[in-house]
């Protein structure tokens, strides 16, 4: 059945990834054998609207479902039944009722309590226009009671009209109308109980609340799964992970953010006791270059998700010592007497290497059809393909989310799906380039080095990248940090 | 005679900081479902599990139980592995040998569960079977990162 679904305005390329994850997660693909649409919901557009209006058709296979992923959806105002639409009020009176009979009398009965609530997107309708629209349904048979505090049946008029353009909405074409009964919508009250300036322990990179919640969507966070982060920091993703009942354990390869915090009752540990969640099963310090899993052990987290660091707010580190890999130094043996409390010096991580080491450890220790969700870095110079984003033989990506953080660079929110075992071919050539990242160390931080472009004086970046800037969509204006 | 009240004042914030970290000692330690996923990863080691627990400091705590996600540990679990942690702990409980069928048993479960999840080290270390290499375990987050002549 083809629901109306209403996006908040924001985070436009994580919206319909977010319900197909969520679709997922409540047994829509279940009787789906091919592969290839196990992933993948239907979705039309209303007349003439553009890709980025909030205004989208949804064929779920039930209710059921339908509410399950509204209710737990971070950007998904609201999911409809239509009842009706039209390009003018004439034209939706005409389509509601011809609505059939059965679907709507039973949500008008005189039992029950009802609410109507006039949106719309764009523009601003008065109290008064908003009465005089409401009183306009006078055509639908309403039996029931009004109850504006918590109705049984919220039904909804939503009207979006020409509101011209540069305005920092997407083009709209046409003048829409819709009415239709509210089968759920986002608790977005998640938000500002999770937000960061009320978290106790903070880092430089923490995750925004809004966008954590959206990564454990996408890794299909839920009771008895175990989630891993590699990269912990103070436990924000993670955070909400928990929030969505799954077991979570994570890394980080700086003690000092694990171990330490910022006191007693200020680190990662009291920012789930701050919000009552379930504490991580485990925390440790481990490189993600060298991790300390057991040989044997694979196939054990349901989902990997993390903020790698990609060297522009902060650098990888791994294990192996700054001066050695460099080669300043020769090798070297920690004497005896000095073991105990050495403290070791970590090198730079450049990111192809994160992300490979992060991949191939992925590719063995998630479960068959468990999901890698992880930002990957791109300068908006580039052509802005698939073709650029870390591959491997066991995974399939199934979405990838662009969020723009500046002029010079975005994020990319990547989902990937296990499909394939990790075969002994795999893991042979995982160790073959693990010691050519190692040999050619500094080769590597050279030709990966983000923050470099990032910083660069802005003529350096004109004359390097003028030439390929011509001929070349641009994103469009309203596209900013926040949608 | 006379204490310069500066002077008094850092010994005073001195006393109180040393005394806070007893009071508030409220969050998680290690379990031993991460013991049994970590070995000694030190270059050329070849048997670097199981690592060998030494205890200095174990504290229980209440957990809630989730069975499925029991269920699914099992299968991942190093048995023999996971009762000789659980004994260098201190439980004593658990059978040498354990089989899938006897997870319908909720008292198998209960202690399945309590050695699982219920009991952390706090302070100690992991020591590697094959160099005696020490793992330290300080406030219940084991440090495997490896020295520099280690990788």
């Amino acid at each position: 059945m083809w629901y109306l679904c209403v996006f908040y305005h924001r985070l436009l390329d994580y919206r319909r990834p977010e319900v197909e994850s969520l679709a997922q997660l409540f047994g829509a693909f279940e009787d789906t054998q091919n592969d290839e649409v196990r992933y993948q919901l239907q979705w039309k557009l209303p007349p003439h609207h553009h890709p980025d209006s909030p205004f989208h058709f949804v064929n779920l296979p039930s209710e059921q479902v339908a509410r399950n992923i509204a209710n737990r959806s971070i950007l998904v105002k609201g999911m409809y039944e239509l009842w009706g639409e039209g390009g003018s009020y004439e034209e939706l009176k005409d389509s509601v009722l011809s609505y059939p009979d059965e679907r709507k009398l039973p949500y008008l009965d005189s039992d029950s309590t009802f609410k109507i609530t006039v949106d719309c997107f764009g523009k601003v309708i008065s109290l008064e226009e908003q009465k005089g629209l409401i009183l306009g349904l006078s055509y639908v048979p309403f039996k029931g009671r009004v109850n504006l505090r918590n109705p049984d049946h919220n039904f909804w008029l939503i009207e979006v009209d020409n509101y011209g353009v540069n305005n920092g909405l997407p083009p709209i074409v046409q003048k829409r109308i819709f009415f239709g009964r509210e089968v759920g919508g986002a608790d977005r009250k998640l938000i500002p109980t999770y937000q960061l300036k009320s978290r106790t322990y903070l880092g430089p990179t923490a995750m925004d609340a809004e966008m954590a919640f959206l990564m454990a969507n996408q890794a299909l966070a839920t009771s008895g799964k175990l989630v891993f982060d590699p990269f912990v920091g103070t436990g924000s993703i993670l955070v909400a992970a928990a929030h969505f009942g799954a077991m979570t354990m994570g890394a980080d390869i700086d003690i000092r953010v694990v171990r330490d915090g910022r006191g007693p009752d200020c680190n990662v540990w009291s920012n789930f006791k701050q919000y009552g969640l379930p504490m991580p099963v485990g925390l440790l310090r481990a490189d993600n270059n060298l991790p300390p899993w057991r040989p044997e052990l694979k196939e054990v987290f349901d989902a990997i998700i993390c903020d790698p660091p990609y060297g522009v707010r902060a650098g990888g580190r791994k294990s192996g010592g700054r001066k050695l890999l460099k080669g300043a130094v020769e090798p070297y043996i920690v004497p005896d007497d000095k073991r105990t409390d050495h403290i070791p010096s970590t090198a730079p991580y450049s990111l192809v290497e994160c992300v490979h080491d992060l991949l191939d450890r992925a590719a063995k220790m998630l479960v068959m059809r468990g999901r890698l969700v992880f930002f990957y870095p791109v300068l908006r110079e580039d052509d802005f393909t698939e073709n650029h984003f870390p591959e491997h033989p066991c995974f399939k990506l199934i979405s990838s989310s662009e969020q723009i953080l500046s002029s010079r660079y975005s994020r990319v929110l990547l989902t990937m799906v296990k499909t394939g075992p990790y075969t002994d071919e795999i893991a042979e050539a995982a160790r073959i380039k693990h010691i050519e990242f190692k040999e050619n160390h500094v080769k590597w931080l050279e030709d990966g080095n983000l923050h470099s472009a990032v910083f660069s004086p802005a003529d350096a970046q004109v004359t390097e990248a003028g030439d390929s800037k011509f001929g070349k969509d641009p994103k469009p204006k309203y596209r900013g940090k926040y949608v | 005679m006379y204490i310069p009240i500066r002077l008094y004042c850092i010994v005073l914030s001195h006393l109180l900081l040393t005394a806070a970290p007893d009071i508030v000692n409220c969050w998680e330690k290690m379990r031993l479902l991460t013991h049994n996923m970590l070995s000694s990863n030190i270059k050329g080691v070849v048997n670097g599990f199981a690592l060998r627990i030494e205890a200095e400091k174990v504290v229980e705590k209440k957990v809630e139980m989730n069975g499925d996600f029991l269920k699914k540990m099992f299968e991942k679990i190093d048995w023999k592995a996971f009762v000789d942690a659980s004994r260098a702990m201190g439980y004593t409980e658990l059978p040498e040998e354990a089989d899938s069928s006897m997870l319908d048993s909720d008292e198998f479960l209960n202690r399945f569960h309590h050695a699982l999840l219920e009991i952390h080290l706090e302070e100690g270390a992991l020591i590697c079977p094959e160099t005696g290499r020490r793992f330290p375990v300080s406030k219940g987050i084991p440090n495997m990162l490896l020295h520099e002549d280690e990788v």
